[in-house]
This record gives C-alpha cells, structure tokens and sequence, in this order.
C-alpha cells in the first residue's frame, strides 16, 4: 500500500460544494493523509520542518485545489515556495523527494470546452499546469495527468457525488502499487480504463 | 479556666480551624465562622476565655491596622485624589445622617446628650474589616458598590480621629487616668498647646511620607539584596509597628497612620511583597479581632434587658440602613448597588470599640451603658454576613437588575451554547467578534449597570459571581460547550475554572491569563487554551519598532509568529518544572527575575534570529558557487532574482 498525502488548499472551503463532496469521499481512506492548508495556516506560516516530515512519510502527494486565475490558491504556491527548498528538494544534495509522485487535483468553475485553444481561455488545462509539471519534475517526481472535475457550476450534487466517488477509485488505485499502463496517454486520470469499471 | 499562653493559643486556634471550617462548608463568610468561635469559647458558653478577651480584642486591633496599611498599598495617591470627591460627599453624609438620627433616637430614650453624641459617633462608624474583607472576598472592588462603600470607610477612618480628640473635650472629668493606647489621651502631646498638637500631626504625616521615600525603601532594597526571608517579613512588620507608634504617640490613629504609610509605598517596587507577606498576618489577625468580638458579647446584658437590647439594636440597624440607602439614591447609584451598599455597611464597626471605651474611661458612659453597646455593636457585626447573605440570595436576584431574565420570545439569537464571564474590555471585545458572527455567547458579569446595558442590547445576561456554581448553572453550563474567562481577576479565574473543571469535565475552557506567572498555574491546572494579553500585543509593538528601524514588515510578520512559537514552547517546559519553595512569594520581584534571566538565556542560546532562506537567491548563489567547481550538471536552479 501506498501512502498518499492530500494537500488541500481552498480558502472558502465550507462554500464549495464541489470540494465539500470531494473530500467527504476521501479524507478518512486509510493511508491516506488529508491535509487542509488553510485550515492548518490561517496566517500563512508554514511549519516548514513539520510539512518536510509529512512528504518524507508518503509516496504520493496530491496538490488538490480549484484553480484560480489558471493558478493554484496562494497558500499553495506559498507552500510550494517555503516547502520546496534549495538542498532539500532541488539543487545539490535537493533528493528529498526523488522516486516519489506528484498530481494535482482541480476543481473548475469553467467547462471542458472553454479550456482549448478555440476556447474563451485560449489553453488547456494541462498547459496551465505546465509550472507544477515543471516543478515536480526537477524535485524528482513522476508527474501525473491531473484529475479534473470541470464546469462545477453546473453540476447537480449527483453528478459531483459520482465525481467523488471516481476520485476516491482513483486514490484506491495508486495505493495499489501496480504500473498503470495508460497513465501517459491519458489526458486527464478521470479518464483511465481503470477507473471506468466502478 | 485561664490557663498558660500556650493553652489560649490552642483555643482560639482550634475554634477558629473548627467553626470556619463548618461556616465555610455552608457557603458562608469566614467572619462569621471567627465570630462564632468566640461567642463559643467565650465566657458565656465554654468559658474557656474570660475576662482577656478584651485585652486579646485590643491586640487583634493591630489587624485592623495591617488591614489599612495593605488597602493603602493598593491605593495609588492619583486615584485618591480622583475619589476625594465622593470620600467627603458619601462619607460626610452617611456619617452626618447616621449621627443624626441616633442623636435623636438616644435623647428620645431619655439618654443625657453627651451620652447620646458619643453613641451617635460610636454608631456612624461601619466595620471596615468586615466590609471589606466581604467586599475583596467577592471581588466587587471595581463595581460602583465597592468604590462607594470604599469611600465612606475611608471617610469613616479619617473623621474617627477627630471623634477621638473630641470626646476629652466633652469630658468633664479633669484627669483622665490612663489610655487604651487608641485615644488621645497618655501621650506627650497632651501638656502642649492645640496649635502644637496640629503642627506635631502635620509633621508626623509628613515624616511618614518623606521616610516613606527615603528610608523605608532603601531599606528594603538592602534587606531584599540579603535574600533572607524572615528580615523581609520582619521589616514589613517593622514598618507598621512604627507607623502605628508615631501616630498613637502624636494621637491619630494608627489605622490611619497605616493607610498613609501604605499610599507611599505603593508606588515602590515591593508593593507586591509587602503584600504578600503582610497579608496571612492580616488574615489571622482579624480572625483573632472577630474571635475576640464574639467572645465579648455579654449574654448576661443581653439577658436582663432582652427587649431593650434588641429594639435598639434594630432601630439602629433601620438608622444605618436608611441613611446608606438615601446616601446611594444622592449619589445616584442603581437600586440593587444601593442594597448591597446598605447591607453591607449597616454594622457598627470595630472602631465603636475603641470610641466607646475610651469615652468610658473618660467617664463619658456609665459601665452599663457601654456594656449595652457594645453587645450591641458585636451584635450588628454578627448580624450582616446573615443579612448580607439573605440580601444576595433571596432579594437582589428578584429586584433591580435580576440575576437572569427571560428574554422576549421574538429574540432570533440562537443559543451555540457559549458561556462568556466578564465583558470588560477584553470579553466585550470577544463577545462582539463572536455576535458579528451570529454567534450569541451567554454572558455572566457582576456589574449591574453592564449587565442592564446589555440586556437592552439584547444580550442573554446573567448577573452575579460566576464561582457560584449555581449561577453556572442557570446561564446553562450543563449544555455549554465553551466557557471563555475573560476576566482579569487571577484568583477569580483559577476557581471558576477548578469549578468548571471539576463538575463540568465536558465543557471546554478558554481561559484568559494576564502574564506569564498566571499561565503556569493554569498549565498546571491542566488547561490547555491559554490566552496572554501580554504577548500578542507587546509583539506586534516590537515588530513595528523595528519596521521604523529599517525592517521589512513580512519578515517580522514571520519572525513573531516564530517568536510567540518559541516562547510558548518554554512556558510549557519551565511551567512542568516544580517551583522552588512553594510558598516563597516573598521574593516575588526577586524570582521574576530569575525566571527573565531564564528567557533572557534561552533567547542568547537561540542567538539573533537565524533567518530561513525562503525566498533568497544571495542563499542560492553562494551554494551554486561552492558547487561550480565539482560540478558542470546543475545548470538548472530555478533561482529567484
């Protein structure tokens, strides 16, 4: 079994459906470590020392957020910038995190379709995504498609609940430890064979 | 039964550990538990104390004394001043109403107006050890009630002086053998003109104040500087036996003397220790004063004259109590102040002793007269914890401002099950941030016009002492979740939360703490929510003072939410530690030291904030440059610029 650390960041947590139904689904899995940024630094002083330990105590570590301004909430990228250090998860001797695997999970107030060239914002989600890419990249990591739930203004509780229940699928499927064959190829996680099953 | 020293000790040691302990299991004031005592080993029932008890009633006087010598320790000379208002309004009425109506009542009774005015003195005079005592106890000093019964007993203390120099002059007795060691009368001022005796009074005030300064201070400074304990309990003693000895030898009263002593020395660094170290003498003391009281009672005055005794004994009782009561209707004070006031000034005061046997040795009052008042005056002293009690439990919640109200039913507020106790500046401020938020604490607060207020505002007010557990438990604790304690009474605070903690496991604390020292003890009691007002706020200062410096305000931002981290983590390590010598407050200044030594060590070890390196590429360039020459690889870096 794989451990998985879940760093949620949403500063207006307890208004966001989509995210409430998310979490409610995967913060008591086993070996799965939710940890909610804002919760845990209101003031945005982050325990270096003690986010350092978690990430040494997991394989997977999720980037879970609705992405803002084609971006991460700010304590996530506060986070990344104080976390990440110099001679720890980068630059010499920065092996801290090496081997390990890194994704974000996104929530979405804009649909699929605007997100492509064509599209109201000119990129796709994964081009938006190319900085964390980028980041787990030079720490180390295996960097994986993101999960997206898209378009969340529109969905009724039922349909963000069947969200919640593949996002759950999935975490249970990288604890497994197996090689999943179509990570590459796939655009997002949602759309693995796997995690069409259930 | 008289026998050695040693066997009156035990008897008055024992009575009072027995019946204070019995009264205090009632839920009764301590005085009454001293006074009980002493009717109980007195000459009436147990007899094992007889005719000494006036001479022990005497040596307990001295109590009164430290009693005044500790108020005027906590009576800055400023705030004196800014009461000299309602000292000389409230005191002078209530001493001139009182005197009055009893001059009245007595010539009415066919008494000679001589004997009358001294009666009439005698009876104006409230109990300060009683009243006050009471007062602190309950921790009222702040409320309206407390400032005003304060300010007549202080007139009380000053205007006895002149009541006493007064009665020689009514005298027609042309000697006057002897003195009680209280009165005017024995000491070498006598044979001198009035104009002296006045310049010899300025003059020992001021030598009071001037040694005050000059000698006093330096002196303990010295005796602190030893580290030995005893001198410094020693020197405190020193100090109000002299006091006490100037003033009796140029005939003012010691009290007085005592109070003017302590106003000098409460601006000095050992205010505090002086306190605490008086302060147990104080206590038995006046335990010994109250024992001695109940002891003199004379059952067999009481027994001849039953009637007599107890109509005056009311009549003076409604006297005091109505001119209380109308002195705080002129002073505007609220209906449920004006009973406590009246209750609990509506004694004859330990002073009446001292007036009434020096008018007898004056031969102003004939034995029976005396004997008759001052049963009755012991009487009334005995009378107003009952009254007192009867007052707060069975009237005050129903009349003025009620100790809970129903609320009309159209009030949305929910309840969320938060309990607030005080809502002074610091609790009003947390209960308007928790309303902002819809959330309506149930607050608890003991100043009626504060409580009124926020029932207008439409608050769930209760009203009365949050150690009773009783009122706890009206404003609904068996439900609550939280019990925040934002008053600023340390002891106060310790007892609610050993309440709390003790009947109601469940319920949460979050407790206030003014400073360091007040943290330990409510580590130690096992609370885990403790908020310092002396942190948050001195930092956030410091971190300015350096910004003005040149400092960036992120950095500092960060630097003292690392500081309170830090500083924390020590409170919790020095707070598990056990204190050396429990009971050696006396060096109180002398420790805190120690203990900022202690930080001040910590802080050194820790050295001048090691910076992280978040955020700074001068951190990264110096490593690529140790790097650059083992190794050509790392040309990636992602460097901030």
């Amino acid at each position: 079994m794989k451990k998985i650390l879940v760093l949620f960041s949403h500063p207006k947590f307890e208004k966001s459906r989509a995210n409430t139904s998310l979490v409610s689904h995967i913060q008591d899995m086993e070996d799965v470590t939710f940890h909610d940024l804002y919760e845990q630094y209101p003031d945005f002083h982050i325990d270096v020392d003690a986010e350092k330990e978690l990430l040494a105590a997991h394989d997977i570590i999720v980037w879970h957020h609705p992405l803002y301004w084609y971006s991460c909430p700010p304590l996530m990228k506060q986070w990344i910038d104080m976390v990440l250090e110099f001679g720890w998860a980068y630059g010499p001797n920065g092996n801290a995190l090496k081997g390990k695997t890194c994704l974000n999970v996104i929530t979405t107030g804009g649909s699929k379709e605007v997100y492509c060239a064509q599209g109201s914002n000119s990129f796709t989600i994964n081009e938006f995504l190319r900085p964390f890419e980028q980041t787990a990249t030079l720490c180390g990591m295996r960097y994986y498609p993101p999960f997206t739930v898209m378009g969340t203004h529109q969905l009724s509780n039922i349909q963000l609940d069947a969200h919640a229940i593949t996002y759950k699928s999935l975490l249970q499927l990288l604890q497994k430890n197996i090689i999943i064959p179509d990570v590459d190829n796939c655009i997002f996680l949602n759309d693995l064979p796997e995690l069409k099953n259930h | 039964m008289t026998g050695s020293i040693l066997f009156d000790a035990i008897v008055f040691l024992a009575g009072a550990i027995i019946c204070v302990y019995i009264v205090k299991r009632f839920g009764l004031s301590s005085v009454i538990g001293y006074l009980l005592a002493g009717v109980l080993i007195g000459p009436y029932v147990l007899g094992f104390i007889g005719q000494e008890g006036e001479d022990i009633l005497h040596f307990a006087e001295f109590g009164v004394v430290v009693m005044l010598f500790l108020i005027g320790l906590e009576i800055e000379p400023k705030n004196f001043w800014n009461m000299r208002k309602t000292i000389i309004g409230m005191g002078g009425l209530q001493v001139g109403g009182t005197m009055l109506l009893t001059y009245f009542l007595f010539t009415f009774l066919g008494y000679d107006w001589k004997v009358s005015l001294v009666i009439s003195m005698a009876v104006a005079l409230s109990s300060t050890a009683i009243a006050l005592q009471t007062i602190k106890e309950k921790g009222m000093m702040d409320t309206t009630y407390g400032a005003s019964s304060f300010s007549i007993l202080l007139f009380q203390d000053i205007i006895v002086i002149f009541m006493l120099g007064v009665l020689p002059l009514l005298s027609t007795a042309t000697t006057v053998a002897g003195g009680d060691g209280h009165g005017a009368s024995g000491n070498l001022l006598d044979s001198l003109p009035i104009g002296f005796q006045t310049l010899a009074i300025i003059l020992s005030v001021v030598l009071i104040i001037v040694a005050g300064k000059f000698l006093i201070v330096p002196m303990l400074r010295k005796v602190a500087k030893t580290g030995v304990r005893e001198l410094l309990i020693a020197s405190a003693l020193l100090i109000v036996f002299s006091i006490s000895f100037l003033m009796e030898y140029v005939g003012l009263s010691p009290a007085l003397g005592a109070f003017l002593g302590g106003v000098v020395l409460s601006n000095s660094e050992f205010k505090h220790e002086l306190e605490s170290t008086l302060e147990p003498f104080k206590n038995l003391l006046l335990g010994l004063f109250f024992m001695a009281v109940g002891a003199s009672i004379n059952f067999i005055v009481i027994a001849k004259n039953p009637l007599t005794i107890s109509g005056i004994l009311i009549a003076i009782v409604i006297i005091k109590a109505i001119v209380l009561f109308v002195t705080g209707h002129v002073f505007k004070l609220k209906l449920d102040q004006k009973l406590l006031l009246t209750f609990s000034l509506s004694q004859i005061g330990e002073f009446a002793f001292v007036l009434l046997s020096f008018a007898f040795s004056l031969q102003l009052l004939e034995q029976d007269q005396m004997d008759m008042m001052l049963v009755i005056t012991a009487l009334t002293m005995s009378l107003t914890p009952i009254t007192g009690m009867i007052n707060e439990r069975y009237i005050l919640p129903k009349i003025g401002t009620k100790e809970s109200i129903k609320r009309p039913m159209d009030h949305i507020a929910k309840s969320q099950n938060v309990i607030l106790v005080g809502f002074g500046h610091f609790g009003s401020t947390i209960g308007r941030f928790l309303r902002s938020h819809g959330v309506e604490a149930t607050i608890l607060d003991q100043d009626s016009n504060r409580v009124d207020f926020l029932r207008k505002m439409g608050f769930e007010v209760y009203y009365g002492d949050a150690t009773r557990i009783d009122l706890l438990e009206s404003a609904g604790i068996a439900q609550a979740k939280i019990l925040i304690c934002a008053i600023d009474n340390p002891t106060v605070t310790k007892e609610i939360t050993k309440l709390v903690k003790e009947k109601y496991p469940h319920v949460e604390l979050m407790i206030r703490a003014r400073n360091r020292d007040d943290a330990y003890d409510l580590l130690n009691l096992g609370i885990e929510n403790i908020y310092r007002e002396s942190l948050d706020t001195s930092l956030s200062m410091a971190s300015d003072v350096l910004n003005k410096l040149g400092f960036r305000k992120y950095t500092l931002n960060r630097q003292v939410q690392n500081f309170i981290k830090y500083d924390e983590a020590i409170l919790r390590r020095l707070a598990k530690e056990p204190k050396k010598g429990e009971d050696s407050y006396i060096f109180i200044a002398r420790q805190e030291l120690e203990k900022q030594e202690r930080y001040l060590n910590e802080d050194f070890n820790r050295g001048i904030v090691a910076y992280d390196n978040h955020w700074d590429s001068e951190h990264i360039r110096k490593t690529l440059e140790e790097q650059q020459d083992n190794s050509d690889e790392i040309n990636n870096t992602n460097t901030p610029s």
